[in-house]
């Protein structure tokens, strides 16, 4: 059964594309790419206290959630939220199993309330003051599309409209060994059951067997695809930039991709 | 919403194994809390251990092993939950049974031990994050264990994950991504949580005591459930009839003082069940415990339900699960509508005089047509939900 809704805006923070109107122009083929990472940012709509409390794992999903808010005609606060980290902060972790071995055991509260793998989701409804439903999931390598089949049933049972956040960091050493996430990105969606102003296209998604993951053709590019759970979505991205029709496959689980057609 | 038929349900937590152990637990007035450290914890706290989690998984799922997946597989094999799911994939195949699972700290104890013994910095050979800590990790262990291949999803929103796993569950079958769904919640002690509840002083020297004048905090427990959801034919005797999510926008760790969110959840189940809030029988609260959780939610209740709607936390039978938290209360809900119970506020010895709901506080017989369940969670997360006897 498909599932259909539109894409109202786009937003992304990776190396090399800071925002939407860079990556866009990078996806056509318009400018070239160099993959720098992104200097640390400052969420710009949180409260000065919490703003001081966010760990990098939420700012950095902050800074693509206001990248694509910005550009969207919907006030952030009607919007219903669906976040997707394969590991949210594993810095914290890292702190928080490290001082488990010390005499004292002592763990900063702070450190413990962002342990939460909705912390992104609590400080982004703080934020913008969005009362409404909110989820956030993990599908390690195929979070991307867990979170699309969520956010797509959500739009089409629930008839809301939801901003998607896909967001991960580079776990610290010793757990860098285990889950190498080489790069910090976040991609984030606006989506709705209508089409707003400004629609970058409507989106179908179905489940088909086993297909290959689409790629990108750049080299660099296509390293960063594979750096992150979140930049996943590149491919999709991609042809979104280019404003026409066409049809990307993502992993999705055992013997099944999920294919997801895009028309103007 | 078109309700769904629960045609499987099962539950382990402190109390026991299954759903006559935790039938016996609330019938005979049973705690499930004691007050021995868990591992090597030196805090002063009573907690909700689930027996037996120190066996190791059969050596075919030994990439598998920590003692969240344990608990998970310990859980799957109750109350023939496991053979319910086979007969489910039989009737509507394997790539069209979805599973949803709820955790919050999924298999982190397993990072805590590999810590404990880095060596050069590095984590040892035994160690395997995917299988383990992260938060995917118990939802494709339940997938591959009950042989499904369709959608997939780990869902971690704190302590109403597993609530909240009815609401991703219906709207997948509503909009034809599965058929059928196996729902669920599991949460396991580690010392992140004891140690982290205890920093924000959230945990209790005592036995938890929801709605308690002199209540003092948490305890923390362990627990998995299961769920099994069909679209109802009147094949089986309870339905899910409601789902309602919201947030508080207020605070990452303490619950909006009004309780705004936790009434905007119950009045979104309530609606999508199309429910009157008189058609409600009981309320089984979120009820932690700790003062800033039990008094939102009592304002939430009485703005709803008025002083007079029967409530009770059963966090006082088998401490918080967290991540499992919704799923137990779910089942709890589940038996209560099954046995016509209303089980009591344990530990509850004089109800806070600021708390007006109907704190039930001794158990009684008493047929029950509806009832609702409340999850909520850091981050200001909200889930109720309204399951019902099938008309």
């Amino acid at each position: 059964m498909k599932q259909t809704m539109y894409v109202c805006s786009v937003g992304i923070a990776a190396p090399g594309l800071p925002d939407w109107a860079t990556a866009q122009a990078v996806l056509r083929g318009e400018a070239p790419y160099s993959g720098a990472e992104l200097p640390p940012y400052q969420p710009q709509l949180l409260p000065p206290n919490e703003r001081r409390r966010a760990p990098p794992a939420v700012r950095q999903a902050f800074r693509a959630a206001e990248d694509a808010v910005s550009r969207s005609p919907r006030p952030p606060a009607e919007l219903a939220t669906v976040f997707a980290s394969s590991e949210a902060d594993m810095g914290i972790i890292h702190r928080i199993c490290t001082a488990l071995n010390q005499p004292a055991r002592v763990i900063s509260p702070t450190d413990f309330h962002n342990t939460v793998h909705n912390a992104a989701a609590g400080y982004w409804s703080i934020a913008v003051g969005a009362r409404g439903p909110s989820n956030t999931l993990c599908g390690h390598d195929v979070t991307l599309a867990v979170a699309l089949l969520e956010t797509a049933a959500q739009v089409t049972t629930d008839d809301c409209d939801v901003l998607l956040v896909l967001y991960d960091v580079p776990p610290p050493p010793p757990l860098y060994q285990e889950r190498p996430i080489s790069s910090s990105s976040s991609v984030a969606l606006v989506l709705t059951r209508q089409r707003e102003p400004g629609c970058l296209g409507e989106l179908s998604l179905d489940v088909v067997p086993h297909a290959p993951d689409s790629t990108m053709s750049d080299a660099a590019l296509e390293a960063l695809r594979l750096s992150n759970p979140a930049t996943r979505a590149l491919p999709l991205l991609q042809l979104l930039a280019a404003g026409g029709a066409g049809t990307v496959y993502v992993q999705h689980g055992d013997g099944q991709t999920l294919r997801i057609q895009l028309s103007p | 919403m078109k309700p769904l038929a629960i045609t499987s349900y099962t539950v382990t937590t402190a109390l026991g194994r299954g759903l006559d152990a935790q039938a016996a637990a609330l019938r005979e007035e049973r705690c499930g809390l004691h007050d021995r450290g868990f591992e090597t914890s030196t805090l002063q706290t009573w907690i909700g251990e689930v027996a037996g989690l120190d066996q190791p998984l059969p050596a075919a799922w030994a990439d598998w092993d920590c003692r969240n997946n344990r608990l998970a597989d310990i859980g799957l094999q109750q109350d023939g939950f496991d053979a319910a799911v086979a007969a489910a994939r039989e009737r509507h195949g394997a790539a069209r049974v979805g599973v949803f699972m709820g955790t919050s700290t999924a298999g982190v104890q397993q990072t805590e031990l590999a810590y404990r013994v880095l060596e050069d910095g590095r984590l040892p050979h035994w160690f395997n994050h995917r299988t383990s800590q992260n938060v995917y990790a118990v939802a494709d262990y339940v997938r591959l264990r009950l042989g499904l291949g369709g959608v997939c999803s780990a869902i971690s929103t704190a302590c109403s994950s597993s609530a909240k796993v009815f609401a991703s569950a219906s709207r997948a079958i509503a909009t034809g991504q599965c058929d059928a769904a196996v729902v669920g919640g599991i949460d396991s002690l580690c010392l992140t949580t004891l140690y982290g509840f205890n920093a924000l002083q959230l945990i209790s020297p005592e036995v938890c005591r929801p709605a308690d004048a002199h209540r003092t905090g948490l305890s923390i427990g362990e627990a998995a459930g299961f769920a099994l959801l069909e679209p109802d034919r009147g094949q089986a005797p309870l339905r899910l009839e409601g789902y309602g999510e919201s947030s508080d926008a207020h605070h990452m760790s303490s619950p909006d003082p009004d309780g705004r969110g936790a009434a905007a959840a119950m009045g979104d189940a309530l609606r999508r069940a199309g429910a009157t809030p008189d058609s409600i029988g009981y309320i089984n609260l979120h009820g932690t415990g700790t003062q800033a959780n039990d008094l939102a939610e009592d304002k939430a209740v009485c703005a709803l339900f008025g002083r007079n709607m029967p409530c009770s936390s059963t966090k006082g039978w088998t401490g918080h699960t967290l991540g499992a938290a919704g799923i137990v209360e779910a089942v709890f809900s589940l038996l209560c509508l099954r046995d016509g119970f209303l089980p009591r506020s344990l530990n509850t010895r004089q109800v806070d005089p600021l708390i007006e709901s109907a704190i039930v506080l001794e158990s009684r017989r008493q047929p029950l047509r509806r009832v609702i369940t409340n999850s909520f969670g850091f981050g200001g997360s909200n889930c109720s939900l309204v399951f019902g006897t099938a008309a």
